[in-house]
């Protein structure tokens, strides 16, 4: 089930929170929408799953405008909202229950996929407990398999590991992932690391507005062709070292690392590798290398890239 | 019909979950109780075996009741956020509307249901109008619905459910209290409006066993109204702004 969104606008008062945003999401992909607070993340996921109606412009969920065709879609959907509320008094299986009942599946069904649920999310020594007595963990679990009760071929989920610990997080980052090969997955976070662990593809949203959308390794190259390297060299003269290596062919440019001496950040010509031929050079020289770290550009940069200047 | 049901089963349990279910039925029951038996014009004062003193009573206890079941019910979904995960299901807007409705109009009724004992026991000592015991249930009824309309209508436009439940009886305070009021004031249109507002005249038509299609009317509209409203106000978030 693809997803496909036109020009979408979503204007609060005179502010556009969603700004002429357009994108497509493959069935079967798993996209990360990336974006500082306040980017326009949760107020898309919220017109994709009818909470909310746009200002201008259209969503098409497996071909049907949603607009016109609400009911059939929401059927598809699974949704973990920001925040993951839940009725805080009701014991975990008779929320599910519930859910299970609201969704349309048939009763003599809705036992045995509350129990499917249980099972996939690792609920089970809960299951009786009140939705208030829950961990923080457990409750991001009935978050999602409420989300998932319905089999549904879309899964949007906002902000899926906020407020949980690292075990957890991988926990759920694993789960998204086994989910994600039969399903399409929209999910949004801040954090950098969790898209590229689960997504195939990164949309980063700032102002509500796309600004990269790709894989995490094209995203890096677009943001920084070329590579970085730090190295220590002792012995020798500083300025001798820094003129020769700014004289190698696949050096761009040389700088002294700031504050420490025989330290050296070498920038790297587009596509070229500087490491071999500054250690041959080295070598030549008699200067010893005490370290060499090849730096790749982190997706950190790349968001802090894009979603600083504009502002 | 099936979605409704299983909404408004979900909200008429969390009303027994939350306690207030309890807290409601013991003191519905504990002061339409004492004042039907023990104190002012009860059934020994009066000498007749009438619910005159039920029916007068319970009027004003569900007038201050309704809005306490009735204020959390949009309030406490918007506040929490839980109101996300609900709209965005496989349900309607007015499906939602209705659960919600008609889980508080079910717990009224078993409230009044419990009072049957009190209607069995003055049976026993008198001679009892089951027409007018009918009729004045009937009346509580209506009544009850039309506040539960106007209740969630009022939890609709607020996350707070102190606001909710104050606008629900400052509006219930005028149908209740006020238009009756006013209407003795006033003469010609004006104050055969302000009469044909008044709860109490209706409710009063009702209980003395006339059944007047001008009242049932009466109920109808401010049931739907207060329905047509809470849906509007609910499903405003879809327009654009």
């Amino acid at each position: 089930m693809d997803i496909s969104i036109e020009n979408l606008v979503k204007k609060y008062g005179g502010q556009r929170a969603v700004d002429q945003i357009s994108f497509q999401v493959k069935t079967g992909e798993i996209v990360g929408f990336l974006g500082p607070n306040g980017a326009g993340k949760t107020t898309t996921m919220r017109m994709i799953t009818g909470f909310i109606g746009p200002t201008e412009g259209k969503i098409k969920v497996g071909g049907l405008d949603i607009a016109d065709h609400m009911d059939a879609v929401k059927r598809r959907i699974g949704y973990l909202p920001e925040n993951n509320p839940l009725y805080q008094d009701m014991p975990v299986i008779d929320y599910l229950l519930y859910v299970a009942g609201i969704q349309g599946i048939p009763t003599e069904q809705q036992m045995s996929r509350v129990a499917e649920m249980i099972r996939i999310t690792g609920l089970n020594p809960e299951k009786h407990k009140k939705i208030s007595e829950l961990s923080k963990g457990y409750k991001q679990r009935v978050g999602l398999a409420q989300a998932m009760i319905h089999d549904p071929e879309i899964l949007i989920l906002d902000e899926p590991t906020s407020g949980l610990d690292p075990n957890q997080i991988v926990e759920i980052r694993k789960l998204i992932r086994e989910l994600g090969r039969h399903k399409t997955v929209i999910l949004s976070t801040h954090i950098l690391s969790e898209v590229e662990a689960t997504c195939d593809r990164i949309l980063i949203i700032n102002r509500g507005k796309i600004v990269a959308d790709g894989t995490s390794d094209l995203l890096r190259k677009q943001a920084r062709g070329e590579e970085l390297l730090r190295v220590r060299i002792e012995e020798g003269d500083p300025n001798e070292i820094f003129k020769e290596i700014q004289a190698l062919s696949s050096v761009q440019n040389i700088s002294f690392a700031d504050g420490e001496t025989a330290r050296y950040e070498i920038h790297c010509k587009e596509g070229a590798h500087a490491a071999r031929e500054v250690f041959q050079l080295c070598v030549k020289k008699k200067w010893i290398i005490t370290e060499m770290i090849p730096y790749e550009t982190k997706l950190e940069d790349v968001f802090r890239e894009l979603t600083t200047h504009s502002s | 019909m099936r979605t409704i049901w299983i909404l408004s089963l979900r909200e008429f349990r969390s009303f027994f979950d939350s306690l207030i279910a309890y807290i409601m039925l013991i003191l519905f029951l504990g002061i339409s109780g004492f004042f039907t038996w023990l104190f002012g014009t009860d059934v020994f004062l009066v000498g007749q075996a009438s619910l005159g003193a039920f029916f007068s009573i319970a009027y004003w206890t569900l007038f201050f009741f309704i809005p306490a079941l009735t204020m959390r019910l949009l309030s406490e979904e918007f506040r929490s956020g839980t109101i996300e995960l609900l709209l965005t299901r496989a349900v309607t807007d007015r499906q939602v509307i209705l659960g919600k409705y008609l889980s508080t109009l079910l717990l009224i009724t078993v409230a009044l249901l419990f009072t049957i004992p009190y209607v069995i026991t003055i049976g026993s000592i008198g001679n009892l109008d089951v027409g007018a015991v009918i009729c004045g249930y009937l009346g509580l009824f209506l009544m009850s619905g039309a506040y539960i309309s106007i209740g969630l209508w009022a939890s609709s436009i607020t996350k707070n459910q102190i606001v909710a439940y104050l606008i629900s009886l400052f509006i219930g305070l005028f149908f209740h209290l006020l238009f009756g009021m006013l209407s003795t004031s006033f003469t010609g249109f004006a104050g055969q409006l302000f009469t044909s507002l008044s709860m109490r005249e209706h409710f009063d038509s009702i209980s003395r066993g006339v059944l007047d299609s001008g009242d049932l009317i009466y109920f109808l509209t401010l049931i739907i109204l207060g329905l047509f409203l809470s849906e509007v106000s609910l499903s405003r978030r879809k327009i654009n702004s």
